[in-house]
């Protein structure tokens, strides 16, 4: 086997590459050649076409993206944006607060269990890359039908391994969702968010500088996992007796990331270190690629370093490997003695795999023969950006024109009352607590909430009670509908998931799950949702610090429901006046506060009664999400309300069913005057919450709704052990609380 | 003079900060120890902390048995040192035979989190003395390998001497023989306790408060020799 080194390269150009195989196009791979002067040699070929992958390179999204920077709204808050690992958040008392939302969706339908797993790993590792300790995860999840029996496998698999992952870490998993739709069936979503915390003066970057500082690789052992694509260079072309088909996906190992997260955070603590990154997608070809790129000068690696699972690796398959569980880091050349005591102390194996050069080329060496040089930033950040044509799909104005108002409505008390049950009972408003009672929620002792609260919540400071909450939403159906207003419906709901719990809206970060870029109508929706979010975004105040992009989630040519899940950080001051959703106390008086009109396009309600999708999803108005999340944060702080729920699937009766069922106490409902019973019930209008106000609040309460112009309607009372709306139906809690629970247990057993 | 309550870090804890925590809101001072020295740095009594030692490489707990630490523990809790061992810190006690029986895969195959009643069957022990018999409380409880199991023999024996510390009640979470959520060695010195009562010391974290009494018992009965 001859080594494709650069010498080799230039003296062969005529030596077919398999660049087509790798998944690059007949232009980008002319671009490598043009941009080296020659062909690349094997390893190259290896970091271009992994770096300049859709996943890595946001080739698709970028000019789309760039809205979230451009349309950004002014805010003092903001200390790292997007382009890090994460972004970085100022909550106060000199703390900082760094979260992002990532995706994990294919390796997670192929192998369940360790495609969850490695999500939650490779999250964690972002948050623990920018200086944080990781705080708490959690995870939004969208399967396919809920009686398919694909289901049965990916479901309890994903669980199974965001539970085996986080619980073994030692992170609180503190919410998410779970929805269930068929458009998800070969392509399930798996997303997975970490938020961590940290002193603003321990703000890390990943960026190479100092001439003759050192790059230190720590962690796992490098093996064959999680290579995908590339082997094809290693196996095919290169060496055709090595070990040929290697896992896709990898595997991963949660003992070690923990012991990875406190030997960085003791290193972090001595100020060891001067750039650092997580290795991720792509490997050692990222990792060395942007920290060169970020940095000042160039870099030069001897590969052969690099210590081994599998000692019959190709240096092509080293540069590749997703191997779980390591980190990269920039060292002084005096501390290098001291990083490596505290790896030692750890149990982390840590190697001295290069050094910062004083050029502007990254340079990997194997066994002292050079097989990569390259400028970084062609590598890493200057990846091919496209255009890709977009239309507004054909049907999008027949699937807007499929009303629901002609859909038959429940009448009368009896089948009101059948339509309640058939609601909470139904997969995606059934209570979810198979699933969330599968995670530890209680571990390092600091959440305050978690699901199924509106956000979760998490004190950051014992003295001074200071917290952060976060929420995620997303909403498939109505993004499918109009996928402008249907990324606002997300970020709406996750911001007023937040006020909720008594907690101010900061930041956002969003993870954009869609169908296949090369489609037009997709692209089309990836377009409109991204602009819906932008504009939301600069409306509320809230800026984007960092997310991911997950295309192609398609099968054949059908496409997922476009999926945008918004995840919204807010701050509290003092995490004892948090408000959760349960009626807590009997007598205390229920409250609706917004409008509720006739809105029903993607109802939870017309997918329960009647399998439809059509019309128009409901109206956003982000002014009126801001005036209700004042009221809601002012409520909370002043204890005027002690238990509010937003309004969202489901609607008004879906909230009043879950906080009845969470307090363990009834509500006696009345439908005002002239209201029709079904519409107040089941719509699904944004803007809108229930709340619990004590008697004694009342007037406070109400007087500050009228002066801030918050429509608040008293429609009941906390009282007795049913759900009662009175001249209608009478729900007792145990037939609730039965129909609730069963659901999700019976389509898994 | 306050009580000094050591709580073991071994790779892979994950509650030791919990635990420490417990310790200090009981009144007691914390002391984090390490679980490569062979130093308990004159602690009055230890905890071993929940979480994935070793990440339960080959059983839960039998690697960290092994480390140097341990070897400290087991001395000491043979004369009389008081230690708790909470989930994997009771996989570790029955692993260094402190404790008698073993902690296998929960029956449903599941890792289970949920809040937990229990009884409190003795109250005599250097780690309970704070409750009455009896009692019923509410703890958070997590774990994925809390089956307890022993011999009948052994679960007579148990039985009989008043060993059985604390038993579920209402839900067997795990299938425990006889519903044991936590056994003592004979002089009452090792309680090891699948619950966790360091997760239920604060009202504002935990479903109750009534964990507490694990760390103020312990606290009880030194100052008071």
């Amino acid at each position: 086997m001859i080594l494709d080194t650069t010498e080799h390269a230039a003296k062969t150009p005529d030596t077919p590459l398999p660049w087509a195989e790798l998944g690059l196009k007949p232009d980008e791979y002319e671009r490598v050649v043009e941009i080296l002067g020659r062909r690349p040699t094997g390893a190259e070929l290896a970091m271009y076409s992994v770096m300049w992958s859709e996943h890595c390179s946001y080739k698709s999204s970028k000019v789309h993206l760039r809205q979230f920077g451009e349309k950004a709204p002014a805010s003092d808050t903001m200390l790292v944006g997007i382009g890090e690992n994460a972004g970085v958040v100022d909550v106060g008392q000199g703390y900082a607060v760094t979260f992002k939302i990532e995706s994990h969706n294919h390796p997670s339908y192929i192998e369940p269990y360790q495609g969850a797993a490695t999500g939650v790993g490779g999250i964690v590792r972002d948050i623990l890359a920018m200086g944080a300790r990781p705080v708490a995860v959690m995870d939004p999840l969208r399967f396919g039908a809920a009686d398919h029996p694909d289901t049965r496998r990916v479901l309890p698999g994903v669980v199974a391994g965001i539970g085996g992952y986080g619980n073994c870490l030692g992170l609180p998993n503190i919410g998410g969702e779970v929805v269930f739709d068929p458009c998800y069936q070969g392509n399930p979503l798996v997303n997975a968010l970490c938020v961590g915390v940290m002193r603003h003066e321990d703000i890390h970057l990943a960026k190479a500088s100092g001439t003759g500082n050192k790059v230190i690789l720590y962690g796992a052992r490098t093996g064959g996992d999680g290579i995908g694509g590339v082997s094809v260079l290693a196996s095919e072309t290169f060496d055709s007796t090595g070990p040929a088909k290697r896992p896709a996906v990898q595997v991963g190992d949660p003992f070690q990331e923990k012991l990875l997260i406190e030997c960085t955070l003791e290193v972090f603590a001595e100020k060891l270190v001067v750039g650092i990154q997580d290795l991720g997608g792509a490997g050692l070809s990222c990792a060395t690629s942007e920290l060169a790129s970020a940095g000042s000068g160039g870099m030069r690696v001897e590969l052969d370093t690099v210590p081994l699972r599998d000692s019959s690796l190709s240096p092509e398959e080293i540069l590749m490997s997703e191997s779980q569980e390591r980190m990269c880091a920039i060292v002084e050349p005096g501390h290098v003695d001291r990083f490596m005591e505290i790896c030692e102390k750890w149990d982390v194996i840590a190697t001295v795999i290069g050094e910062v050069t004083d050029g502007e080329r990254l340079e990997i060496y194997w066994h002292g023969e050079q097989i990569v040089d390259v400028p970084p930033r062609t590598v890493a950040h200057e990846g091919p950006v496209y255009q890709r044509p977009y239309a507004r799909p054909d049907w999008q104005d027949a699937l807007q024109a499929d009303d629901p108002s002609k859909l038959a409505r429940p009448a009368g008390g009896d089948e009101l009352r059948a339509a309640v049950l058939a609601l909470v009972s139904s997969p995606n408003q059934a209570s979810k607590a198979w699933i969330t009672g599968q995670y530890d929620r209680y571990v390092l002792g600091n959440t305050v909430l978690a699901q199924p609260e509106d956000s979760g919540m998490i004190r950051i400071d014992e003295e001074t009670n200071l917290g952060v909450a976060v929420a995620t939403d997303g909403n498939g159906r109505f993004a499918k509908l109009d996928p402008y207003t249907g990324a606002q419906l997300a970020l709406a709901e996750a911001f007023r998931n937040v006020a909720a719990t008594g907690a101010r809206p900061l930041a956002v970060s969003d993870c954009l799950n869609f169908g296949s870029p090369e489609d037009p109508a997709v692209m089309w929706q990836f377009a409109e949702a991204t602009r819906g979010l932008a504009d939301g975004c600069l409306a509320l105040g809230t800026p984007v610090t960092g997310g991911n992009v997950s295309l192609y989630n398609q099968t054949g040519d059908t496409a997922i429901h476009p999926t945008p899940v918004v995840a919204v950080l807010g701050v509290i001051d003092d995490v004892t006046r948090r408000t959760p959703i349960a009626f807590a106390e009997q007598g205390q008086l229920v409250y609706l506060l917004g409008e509720t009109r006739d809105e029903f396009g993607g109802s939870a309600w017309a997918q329960v009664a009647h399998d439809h999708l059509g019309g128009l999803p409901p109206a956003v108005d982000l002014e009126r999400e801001k005036l209700l999340a004042e009221i809601l944060i002012s409520g909370s702080r002043d204890g005027m309300i002690d238990a509010a729920h937003d309004l969202s699937d489901g609607g008004l009766v879906q909230a009043l069913a879950e906080s009845c069922l969470r307090g363990g106490n009834g509500a006696r409902i009345v439908v005002p005057d002239g209201v029709d019973a079904f519409t107040l019930l089941f719509s699904e209008s944004a803007g809108r919450a229930v709340v619990a106000v004590p008697r004694s609040e009342e007037l406070r309460f109400t007087d500050m709704c009228g002066a801030r112009g918050l429509p608040a309607t008293r429609i009941g009372v906390v009282d007795g052990d049913a759900l009662d709306v009175q001249g209608e139906f009478t729900l007792p809690l145990t037939e609730l609380l039965a129909a609730h629970e069963a659901t999700l247990p019976a389509i898994i057993a | 003079m306050t009580a000094r309550i050591g709580v073991v870090t071994f790779p892979g804890s994950l509650d030791d900060r919990d635990a420490l925590r417990a310790v200090r809101l009981a009144g007691a001072e914390p002391v984090a120890l390490w679980h490569r020295e062979k130093d308990l740095q004159q602690v009055d009594g230890v905890v071993l902390p929940g979480g994935f030692s070793y990440g339960d490489y080959l059983r839960c707990g039998a690697i960290s048995r092994f480390s140097p630490i341990m070897e400290m523990i087991i001395e000491g809790a043979k004369e009389g040192l008081p230690v708790l061992g909470i989930c994997n810190g009771f996989q570790i006690l029955c692993e260094s035979h402190l404790l008698p029986g073993a902690l296998t895969r929960n029956d449903h195959l599941h890792f289970i989190c949920r809040d937990q009643k229990l009884r409190v069957e003795n109250n005599s022990t250097a780690w309970t003395s704070s409750y009455e018999k009896g009692q019923e409380i509410t703890v958070p409880l997590k774990n994925g390998e809390g089956g307890y199991i022993a011999d009948e023999r052994t679960l007579d024996m148990l039985e009989a001497e008043g060993r059985v510390v604390a038993r579920y009640l209402e839900l067997n979470p795990n299938g425990s023989r006889r519903d044991i959520a936590g056994v003592s060695n004979a002089a009452g010195n090792v309680v090891g306790l699948m619950p966790h009562p360091e997760h239920a010391v604060e009202p504002l974290t935990g479903p109750t408060t009534e964990g507490l009494g694990f760390f103020t018992s312990i606290l009880k009965q030194l100052v008071n020799v």
